[in-house]
């Protein structure tokens, strides 16, 4: 009887390696970066890509929310803090992400370094179709959300759940390399950092 | 129907010397790498640990090749553990076969794919059609190849050899809707694209992709992208295939800390690309396969010097980097792997038995600047050098001996090579360096000056 494909590779495997030495990972970079000002830093970097990033007090933050999307048909996922969620969602139910005008959620977790900001599909974080379809996504992320660099955010999150991981608004260099911001992704990205 | 590479005629020297004489090709080229290779100058310059980054990726990826049975052999648990299938393939053949047996099982007869070498490498689009499949590429360069009838030529920017203008027509001819006022604006061009593919991401029931990383332990994997089109792929239709080579596994979910910071740098030069998705098996619901790809990745493992290569995240670094690559173009390397990596990975997934693949190791002046800028350290010049003392010598000597002629008759340039040459770290073997430049072979290139190459590409470049 033939092997199957599945033993051939391992055996291949096993004798393209017998004999070959033992390796130590160096880990000697960064486990934790050092930054002072971690919402000043990400506010930063999230500007870079050219999103639209304010910095609330708290107990302004409903006040902000309903200022920017009235108007907007938003998808409110659910879990959404109640405090949150615009004033008008409630009655109509969940809007639908394909004729939505956009969405709001919170995040799972947020990186200074990176401007990045990550997605675990976790209460009030929707599911990926509704964060992706709608062309406006408005994300509300609290301070103590935020670490410093990539490392933290990795310990942080948990990799059964699905991750999305956003740094800016969808973009291509694809044309002669001119960055255009807005593909297929939301073309445009706004965070409200609360602080306390 | 984008073309396949596979089987492509010529040698690189012949190929490259028909790309340099278009000037159009190599003046976007040379915007492309010089743009990005300052970019990734600088988010690298500001991590203090780059060194320390690149060190541990290296020995990250040295580690799981150690011990790649081990390690896949934990990923298909993890993946099965958590709903997935998972499938084996030796060879392109194989996993074509598997990936429209899946397909064929739903139904369909189309799928949305998001950019993969991977399947590039083995043909999967035309192995699709001949089964009556069609496939769709989503990614808005690939989409602009596939719809050119054309070639990728750069790992990253597949269509950087064409201009905007080119970009238009060929979108006003194949894009049934292409608006008839379109311009050749950049904003225009993507926007078209977008309503283009829409219907089609909402549409579609199955999507195939490759990825960038997969983890043991967990068994996730994860994909880089930055158009949204791998998000609208990975998360919209019913069904997913993701064909990947069996290197890119990681063992560890933490090692991903690494190569989230190495990989973005490197590649488009930005602190992180706009998006990352990882899934872990059949994410809410979706029925998902895993292809795992050998396709001889297995014979790369067992060279002790050509196994480095198997590190390569596919940044494209090093093409940004590389004096040949930026006037030989990316067709010239005949493989969906040009540049630097390209001459090493080619000739030993393939290998040498025609005239381009043994002619590859010579696609290169050994300057060194592809190790150097390398996140994972691989020391192409060193591979090279051994390649070159292992290529078939009726292969090689086809490909090659008309431009060591061309190398021997000019004692200036045959200098100047041997120069760049010494500067090896002793890798050099004793006998001439073989048919190096080739790509100068023709007149719209300046003579190599009497420095070294290293010298005369940094003061240029
Ligand atoms: S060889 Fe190194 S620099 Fe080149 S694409 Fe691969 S990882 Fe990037």
């Amino acid at each position: 009887m033939s092997r199957s494909a599945r033993e051939d590779i391992l055996a291949r495997i096993s004798r393209a390696v017998d004999g070959a030495p033992e390796v130590e990972i160096p880990r000697r970079y960064r486990a934790t970066a050092r930054v002072d000002d971690l919402v000043g830093l990400f506010t930063e970097r999230v500007g870079d890509y050219r999103a639209i990033v304010h910095v609330v007090p708290e107990a302004e933050v409903p006040a902000r929310i309903a200022g920017i999307v009235a108007g907007r048909r938003m998808v409110v996922p659910d879990g959404l803090p109640a405090e949150w969620t615009p004033p008008d969602a409630s009655d109509a139910g969940p809007a639908d992400p394909y004729t939505a005008d956009g969405v709001i959620t919170g995040c799972a977790v947020a990186i200074a370094e990176t401007g990045t900001i990550v997605l675990d599909t976790g209460p009030g974080q929707g599911s990926r179709a509704q964060t992706l379809v709608p062309d406006y996504h408005l994300c509300v992320v609290r301070a103590d959300q935020i670490v410093a660099g990539v490392p933290e955010a990795v310990s942080r999150l948990d990799p059964i759940r699905p991750l999305t991981w956003i740094s800016g608004p969808s973009a291509t260099s694809d044309i002669e390399l001119n960055r255009v911001e807005g593909v297929h992704g939301p073309r445009t990205l706004e965070v409200l950092v609360a602080v306390s | 129907m984008s073309a396949t590479f596979i089987g492509m005629p010529g040698n690189f020297p012949k190929n490259s010397a028909q790309a340099v004489q278009n000037s159009q090709l190599r003046y976007n080229l040379r915007k492309a790498t010089h743009t990005i290779r300052g970019k990734r100058a600088s988010v690298v310059g500001e991590l203090p640990d780059w060194q320390e980054l690149r060190a541990a990726g290296k020995a990250i990826k040295d580690e799981t090749l150690r011990h790649l049975d081990r390690y896949l052999l934990q990923l298909e648990e993890a993946v099965t553990a958590a709903g997935g299938h998972v499938h084996w393939a030796r060879d392109a053949a194989e996993a074509n076969r598997i990936v429209a047996g899946l397909v064929k099982a739903t139904g369909e007869r189309e799928v949305v794919k998001v950019k993969s070498m991977a399947t590039q490498e083995i043909g999967l689009n035309e192995a699709l059609a001949a089964e009556g499949i069609t496939a769709y590429e989503t990614d808005l360069a690939e989409l602009i190849v596939q719809l050119g009838d054309d070639f990728p030529s750069h790992i990253l920017v597949p269509a950087i050899h064409r201009n905007r203008a080119e970009i238009r027509e060929i979108f006003l001819d194949r894009m049934e809707d292409a608006p008839p006022g379109l311009t050749d604006e950049p904003a225009a061009l993507a926007e078209a694209a977008r309503v283009h593919l829409r219907e089609r991401f909402l549409r579609s029931r199955v999507a195939v992709s490759g990825a960038n990383f997969m983890i043991a332990e967990t068994g996730t994997l994860v994909v880089l992208e930055s158009e949204g089109n791998g998000r609208m792929c990975l998360t919209l239709p019913e069904t997913l295939i993701s064909v990947v080579g069996i290197e890119k596994v990681l063992p560890t979910w933490r090692d991903l800390e690494v190569f989230l910071q190495l990989l973005p740098r490197s590649s488009t030069g930005e602190r992180m690309n706009p998006y990352t998705s990882t899934w872990t098996g059949s994410a809410e619901g979706q029925d998902f396969h895993l292809v795992l790809l050998d396709n001889g990745r297995t014979d790369v493992l067992a060279d002790e010097v050509g196994r480095q290569a198997l590190r390569c995240i596919r940044c494209s670094a090093c093409l940004n980097v590389c004096p040949v690559y930026e006037r030989a173009g990316g067709h010239a390397y005949g493989s969906v792997y040009p540049g630097p990596i390209g001459a090493i990975l080619t000739p030993q997934l393939r290998g040498m038995g025609s005239e381009l693949d043994a002619s590859l190791p010579y696609a290169s002046s050994l300057c060194g600047a592809c190790y150097e800028v390398c996140p994972v350290a691989i020391d192409i010049p060193e591979v090279l050098v051994d390649l070159r003392a292992k290529a078939p010598h009726g292969a090689a000597e086809r490909a090659g001996m008309r431009v060591a002629g061309w190398v021997l008759n000019d004692q200036a340039r045959l200098a100047a090579a041997q120069r760049a040459a010494t500067r090896l770290r002793g890798l050099v073997p004793r006998r001439l360096p073989g048919p190096l430049s080739a790509w100068t072979d023709t007149r719209d290139l300046p003579d190599i000056p009497e420095e070294s190459f290293r010298d005369w590409w940094e003061r240029e470049g």
